[in-house]
């Protein structure tokens, strides 16, 4: 095979049996890589009624086929299991380095099965791979973690690897690669925390071949020459990181303020990424292959914050500071190097704690049970309650149940600022939407990256859409969701989705594997793959009533800035949607569709 | 010219490198290397100098190192070299690299004039250009500052 390896690694954690098998080529071709190939063979494998934290459910890291080249910006992998957070197929995504080097060490995807009693982690170096022993790793952080990993293994390997809070299964326990990148959300860092298994780490010196050398190259060469040209791509991100989003998603009333109590941050500016250039900002960062750059390097270098590390991107100085209420960038982004050293995922943390704000402003939490003054507002209650939440200690215990769990614990569950049991990142769907229906309607609960609606709602890419109307939101929302969904499986970061299309991704897949890929075809993998999740959901259980919002959105006007008085209309999208879906009104995909879909 | 400063670690230019030669993407067999410090945050590109008066060149038993005086090119005739690897001991920067699986040394051809890694660099940190006017512009650059300066306490 070309593009993919054709190679799975699958390891029984139980037994501590490692075999490798053969890619079937025809899976690999419908559902091209990562998150749609690594949710294929998790959806054959494993019963979606399965406990996330059980020993019967499976962890997948998955590559696509772009992977390890130099398509624009192919570092990437997915995670793939069953959330505990939500309970819903999770596949969570990353950057960095770690991702190329499962294929340069021979592998398209690893497969962990069982548990294994006592704490391990996976040494694959090219094609010798052991289970080692990691009683001594228990209990570090994930930096401590990586550095004794790569003393003891290899200096130049990759590691990817949970920090305490996924050892303490905190529900939003994320898996950490490259020191900074973290594969964030849904808690899959749990799922490795309950199967004992430390960290992954790869060295692999082997190479990846494409089908069409010269053709290949030609398409890469027109995708970079395209994200040169975009200034989302080649200006925004690269000056101002994620980070630049603040101020422009803030100006058009789409940021959430305290608990999405408004949608309109007075200090937005003091936390956006034009101030952090300014203040804390060392240099960018690129991860592998990537054009844009769009990584911070950070320090602050004295007062009680002191630390350094990267970020913070656009969604966690949302989390902790507009959703907060906190306008501190150092303590921000000292809450942001927790949760990384800490192995947890900076959006649920913070809205989170944003929750536990609005439940003590409400004075159903007491300071003495919090351990802190909780109001919102107060930097040192996000950086404290992050650490204690990591380490499970004190308060921390229920915070690390996210806040569906904490806010229902005080009978008020509709104060959880989530779907799906999963907390909705930074943008006010009452300012905008279809990134309303986008959120409803997501595979993996409240998130952002399951199709973009912020691209076209305000940034006005590919073309200005009015944010504020309902109609033909849905036919955008599935095209969006179809691309993000193949381009997730490639290997390439959705970050370039802002210059380059199914036309550009189907060209490289093209050259990378010699599968006719046509943009067409990428937009129907997607779809195939959008249906496959939607599919393991509803044998988990999930069902249309799930497919729905916070009652704060729905009936609770934004008080200030320009999306002053609007609520989210969900129904009337949602009919629509299911229509444009082709499922039946209760939103269960058709045979019709499955038919077409090649699913049935 | 490599200009670290610019340097983002995104490993593009072994990527380039090694498809170019090996027609994999390979960055162990890349004849530039991205070395990164990936907790510090920090990547500086390595590849051959093209030395005016090369040391492995100098230690080369068989003449199989040779510079073109005309384009300043140092290149590996591997018909010659009898894989004793002294270069890659001789080069103080480690720029020559030996393949154990081909049993050769290898290092940058600047692909017939065209190098890849140029092209592929998203920062312009690594420049194919004329080392003289390369090193004025940096001195250029240098001086402005001092410029600024002297410019200031005026």
């Amino acid at each position: 095979m070309l593009g993919w390896v054709g190679k799975i690694l699958r390891v029984n954690l139980t037994d501590g049996k490692i075999k490798e098998e053969s890619l079937d080529k025809k899976i690999a071709e419908k559902f091209i890589g990562a998150r749609g190939l690594g949710t294929k063979i998790f959806y054959d494998e494993v019963d979606p009624k399965v406990d996330p934290l059980s020993e019967d459910n499976k962890l997948i890291f998955a590559t696509g086929p772009l992977t390890g080249t130099y398509a624009t910006s192919a570092g990437r992998y997915n995670v793939i299991t069953k959330g505990p957070l939500t309970g819903t197929i999770a596949a969570s995504n990353s950057g960095g380095y770690f991702g190329p080097e499962i294929k340069f060490a021979g592998y398209d995807l690893i497969i962990f099965e069982g548990r294994s009693e006592k704490p391990v982690y996976l040494w694959v170096n090219n094609n010798n791979v052991e289970l080692r022993s990691a009683e001594h790793l228990w209990g570090k952080s994930t930096h401590e973690t990586t550095d004794i990993l790569l003393e003891e293994t290899d200096e130049e390997a990759k590691v990817a690897c949970i920090g305490p809070g996924g050892e303490k299964l905190v529900k939003f326990a994320n898996v950490i690669n490259d020191y900074h990148r973290a594969a964030g959300r849904t808690g899959v860092g749990a799922v490795m925390g309950s199967k004992n298994l430390k960290a992954v780490v790869v060295r692999g010196r082997k190479g990846v071949k494409v089908a069409d050398n010269d053709g290949f190259k030609k398409a890469v060469l027109d995708a970079r020459k395209k994200l040169a040209a975009h200034p989302v791509t080649s200006e925004g991100l690269p000056a101002y990181g994620t980070n630049v989003l603040v101020n422009i998603v803030n100006q058009s009333g789409a940021l959430p303020t305290r608990n999405f109590q408004d949608g309109y941050f007075e200090a937005a500016d003091k936390i956006g990424g034009e101030t952090l250039a300014e203040t804390l900002l060392v240099r960018n960062k690129g991860c592998f292959a990537c054009p844009i750059g769009c990584g911070r390097v950070t320090v602050i270098k004295s007062g009680p914050y002191k630390g350094e590390g990267e970020g913070p991107e656009y969604e966690t100085a949302w989390a902790f500071g507009a959703m907060c209420g906190v306008d501190n960038l150092e303590a921000i982004t000292k809450a942001n190097y927790l949760c990384n050293e800490l192995g947890i995922d900076t959006i649920t943390m913070g809205s989170t704690i944003a929750c536990a704000m609005e439940l003590f402003e409400k004075g159903l939490v007491t300071p003495e049970e919090a351990g802190i003054e909780l109001n919102f507002g107060n930097p040192d209650a996000i950086v404290i309650l992050t650490e204690k939440t990591g380490m499970r200690e004190g308060f921390g215990d229920k915070l690390a149940e996210g806040s569906y769990r904490l806010a229902e614990s005080y009978g008020m569950p509709e104060l959880s600022m989530s779907v799906k049991k999963q907390e909705m990142p930074a943008y006010d769907p009452r300012g905008a939407q279809g990134m309303g229906l986008e959120y409803a309607t997501s595979n993996r609960g409240g998130c952002h990256v399951r199709g973009y609606m912020t691209s076209p709602e305000i940034l006005g890419v590919p073309e200005k859409i009015d944010q504020h109307t309902t109609e033909g939101k849905a036919d955008w929302l599935k095209i969006f969701q179809d691309l993000t969904a193949a381009l997730d499986s490639s290997g390439i970061c959705l970050f370039t989705s802002f210059a380059i299309g199914a036309d550009e991704i189907g060209a490289m897949l093209k050259h990378a594997t010699g599968i006719d890929y046509t943009a067409e075809e990428v937009l129907k993998a997607g779809e195939r793959i959008w249906n496959l999740e939607r599919l393991f959901n509803l044998k988990a259980g999930f069902s249309k009533k799930d497919d729905t919002l916070p009652p704060r959105l729905l009936k609770q006007p934004v008080k200030t800035g320009p999306s002053k008085g609007k609520v989210v209309k969900l129904e009337e999208m949602l009919t629509d949607y299911y229509k444009v879906r082709g499922w039946s009104e209760e939103g269960v995909p058709t045979e019709d569709k499955l038919n077409e879909l090649e699913l049935a | 010219m490599i200009y670290p400063e610019k340097c983002i670690g995104c490993s593009s230019c072994e990527l380039a490198c090694s498809f170019q030669h090996t027609g994999e993407f390979r960055p162990t067999k890349s004849r530039i290397s991205a070395i990164r410090w990936p907790k510090m945050g920090v990547s500086v590109p390595l590849t051959c100098l093209q030395c005016e008066d090369p040391s492995c060149m100098k230690v080369c038993m068989v003449g199989a190192i040779t510079k073109d005086k005309e384009t300043g090119l140092v290149s590996i005739n591997q018909e010659k070299c009898i894989g004793c690897r002294l270069c890659t001991a001789a080069c103080p920067f480690g720029n020559i690299n030996y393949d154990p699986e081909e049993a050769i040394v290898f290092k940058c051809d600047l692909c017939d004039g065209e190098p890849q890694c140029v092209e592929f660099c998203p920062n312009n940190a690594i420049e194919y250009r004329e080392a003289t006017d390369a090193l004025l512009q940096r001195k250029k650059k240098v001086s402005a500052k001092f410029a600024e300066i002297l410019e200031e306490v005026r």
